[in-house]
């Protein structure tokens, strides 16, 4: 009996335990659900179960994910659906994350963007009365400025060298003593901050309200950041580098210098502008000890500044037309501003990261 | 300038944790010297205490003597970052500077130590330190591109070169070829010959062909259970350690009979 094998006939779909062959979705198939669940959606507007754009937005992705779940569930079997499901969860996470954002940026993109004229950027608020068209955030801009560029000042050294304590030197109780008080401070509310230098700079030592102070409440927020964002990155430093120093006869000191913070350089950066993107936004903290003025006041050492942030509380409670304006003009100001130092930091940590080329 | 070695009642620990009892042993200058033995027996813990580096290591410490031409390493005025730079090393996984070029890498222990020289000195001792590490007509174009952009075996080369930069007087090295390929462990073990003119080089090494082409002398760690300290069992002349051994353990391990 030589009967010759059949030749092997495609394998039924889903049910071949060996074949290699196992039927896919067309390529079409997701991207003709996804339109089929937004044209739901949609008429389901028309009928007025549905509301806004973010509500329209959320139900096409549900029903996109359940139907191409559902569809590649009966075609294609299981592994590939709970696949395409995983897909359209971490698909839809990432637009929930994504709306937020998106939303706020237009919102304020839509109303401030009239604002962005020069004369926004070179008027102070001096004079200008409740009612009139006109002012800027100059004296504003100038307080943020210095006023973070002082925290930052004060806290970058303090926390890099915290930071090296931790990660290169510490282990001891008094490492876990200063981990335990960074890791209270990360959670200090801003306006306590606020306070504490409040009673203790201005109310004890007698000090007058100034950009300092404010630098200083915003120093006490920056702190936290900075160590344990420094720590971090001095930790993913290889021990192999240190050996390799330590191994040419390099002092301790110096290897930490030269091999282990050049090494760690673009994620230092990266934490700092974490940190200054984070009290760039303060208000409480400057509301108590820098008071806000509308005059431009260079000096932060002596008599009140204002802030970004703090103009934009201002403006907005005045509650009327034209400072609701400026208000929004301000906080657009704010996210270029923190946009633009976020970028400087990424090109000065471009030209510093290791290269493999 | 290379010098010689004298180890006498050594012993290494990690904490309360014996790695290593009672090591005797002489290293002649410009010899080479092989350690083999299996894993975990304590030859990469013994190398790091020849030139003061088990200690980086927290809560390691080190007993007894390691004499560098009559002059106790572990006597109280010694400033270890002296003696690393007196001894070099070469570790087991390449570890080129990611920062720095390959220029750079190989001026790191003159540069870091701020015995920077003139540029005309320091670009001699750079091309003198790649040849002699067997690198430089590979990399004699391209001196501005970082050093981890070279392939495993060049970059093992480049820390060679990094190491002898500095003109040590003995040279450790700690499995230097392992990570890499047959041609590029042929290489190293060319520069170990040429090497050995000028310094007292002693490596570690897994490879019995290797210990028996480039040793002098061959010394056998080994260990009797995990979890006790390894200890030096025999050494020798590398070609008695690898034919006519004393002691039962060494044969069975070098033939290979042996976990
Ligand atoms: N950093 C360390 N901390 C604690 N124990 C270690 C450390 N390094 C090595 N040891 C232990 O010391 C012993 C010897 O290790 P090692 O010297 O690396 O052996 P080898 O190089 O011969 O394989 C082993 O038991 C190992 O577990
Ligand atoms: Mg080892």
């Amino acid at each position: 009996m030589s009967v010759a094998p059949a030749p092997p006939k495609a394998p039924p779909h889903g049910s071949a335990p060996f074949g290699l062959h196992h039927r896919r979705l067309p390529r079409w198939a997701v991207p003709a659900v996804v339109v089929a669940a937004v044209a739901v959606a949609v008429a389901l507007r028309g009928t007025g179960l549905l509301s806004g754009t973010a509500q329209l937005v959320l139900v096409a992705a549900l029903l996109s994910a359940v139907g191409v779940v559902t569809v590649s569930a009966t075609v294609e079997g299981g592994r590939h659906a709970r696949n395409r499901l995983a897909t359209a969860l971490v698909g839809t996470a990432f637009l929930l994350a994504l709306l937020p954002l998106l939303s706020v940026l237009w919102e304020v993109v839509a109303n401030g963007i009239e604002k962005m004229t020069p004369y926004f950027f070179t008027r102070s608020m001096l004079n200008v009365g409740p009612l009139d068209d006109a002012g800027g955030l100059y004296h504003a801009m100038v307080g943020t400025l210095e006023q973070v560029g002082l925290a930052t000042l004060i806290a970058v050294p303090i926390g890099l060298l915290t930071a090296i304590y931790l990660a290169e030197y510490g282990g001891g109780p008094l490492a876990r003593a200063v981990t335990f008080f960074v890791d209270v401070m990360t959670g200090i509310p801003s306006i306590v901050a606020g306070l504490f230098v409040l009673s203790a700079w201005i109310l004890t030592l007698g000090m007058n309200f100034s950009g300092f102070a404010g630098a200083l409440a915003l120093t006490i927020l920056m702190l936290p950041i900075v160590v344990r964002s420094a720590e971090e990155m001095l930790r993913l430093v290889p021990n192999a580098l240190r050996e390799a120093s330590l191994a040419l006869g390099v002092p301790r000191w110096r290897t930490i210098l030269k091999v282990v913070l050049p090494t760690s350089f673009a994620g230092i950066i990266t934490g700092v502008m974490l940190a200054v993107a984070r009290v760039a936004g303060e208000t409480a903290p400057l509301l108590l000890v820098v008071f806000g003025f509308d005059a431009i006041n260079f000096n932060p050492f002596q008599g009140e500044q204002s802030a970004l942030p703090l103009m934009i509380y201002q403006e907005n409670a005045k509650g009327l037309e034209f400072s609701f304006e400026r208000a929004w003009g301000t906080a657009l100001a704010l996210i270029l501003l923190i946009m633009a130092l976020n970028l400087g930091a990424r090109i000065i940590a471009y030209f510093y990261a290791p290269k493999n080329r | 300038m290379a010098k010689r070695i004298d180890v006498s009642g050594l012993a290494a620990y990690y904490g309360n944790t014996p790695a290593l009892r009672d090591v005797n042993m002489s290293i002649e200058a410009r010899s080479v010297t092989a350690l083999i033995g299996p894993s975990g027996c304590g030859k990469s813990t013994f190398l790091r205490t020849l030139n003061r580096m088990h200690e980086v290591v927290p809560g390691a410490r080190v007993e007894g003597k390691v004499m560098l031409d009559g002059e106790n390493l572990y006597s109280p005025g010694i400033d270890p970052v002296f003696v690393r730079r007196a001894i070099g090393m070469v570790f087991q996984r390449p570890n080129p500077f990611p920062t720095m070029s390959i220029y750079d890498n190989v001026a790191a222990g003159l540069r870091l130590n701020g015995l920077a020289k003139k540029r005309s000195q320091l670009d001699d001792v750079v091309e003198r330190s790649l040849r002699s590490a067997n690198l430089w007509d590979e990399v004699k174009g391209r001196l501005r591109r970082p050093g981890a952009g070279l392939s495993g075996g060049q970059q093992q080369r480049l820390c060679i070169a990094r190491a002898i930069a500095v003109e040590p007087q003995v040279l450790l090295m700690d499995e230097p070829c392992s990570a890499l390929d047959p041609i590029s462990t042929l290489a190293v073990e060319d520069l170990i010959a040429e090497l050995k003119t000028r310094y007292t080089i002693v490596i570690v090494t897994h490879n019995m062909q290797q210990a028996a082409r480039v040793s002098d002398v061959t010394g056998f760690f080994n260990v009797e259970s995990h979890g006790e300290p390894g200890k030096l069992v025999e050494m020798g002349d590398t070609s008695k350690i690898f034919t006519k051994p004393d002691e039962k353990a060494t044969e069975d391990y070098v033939t290979g009979r042996f976990g």
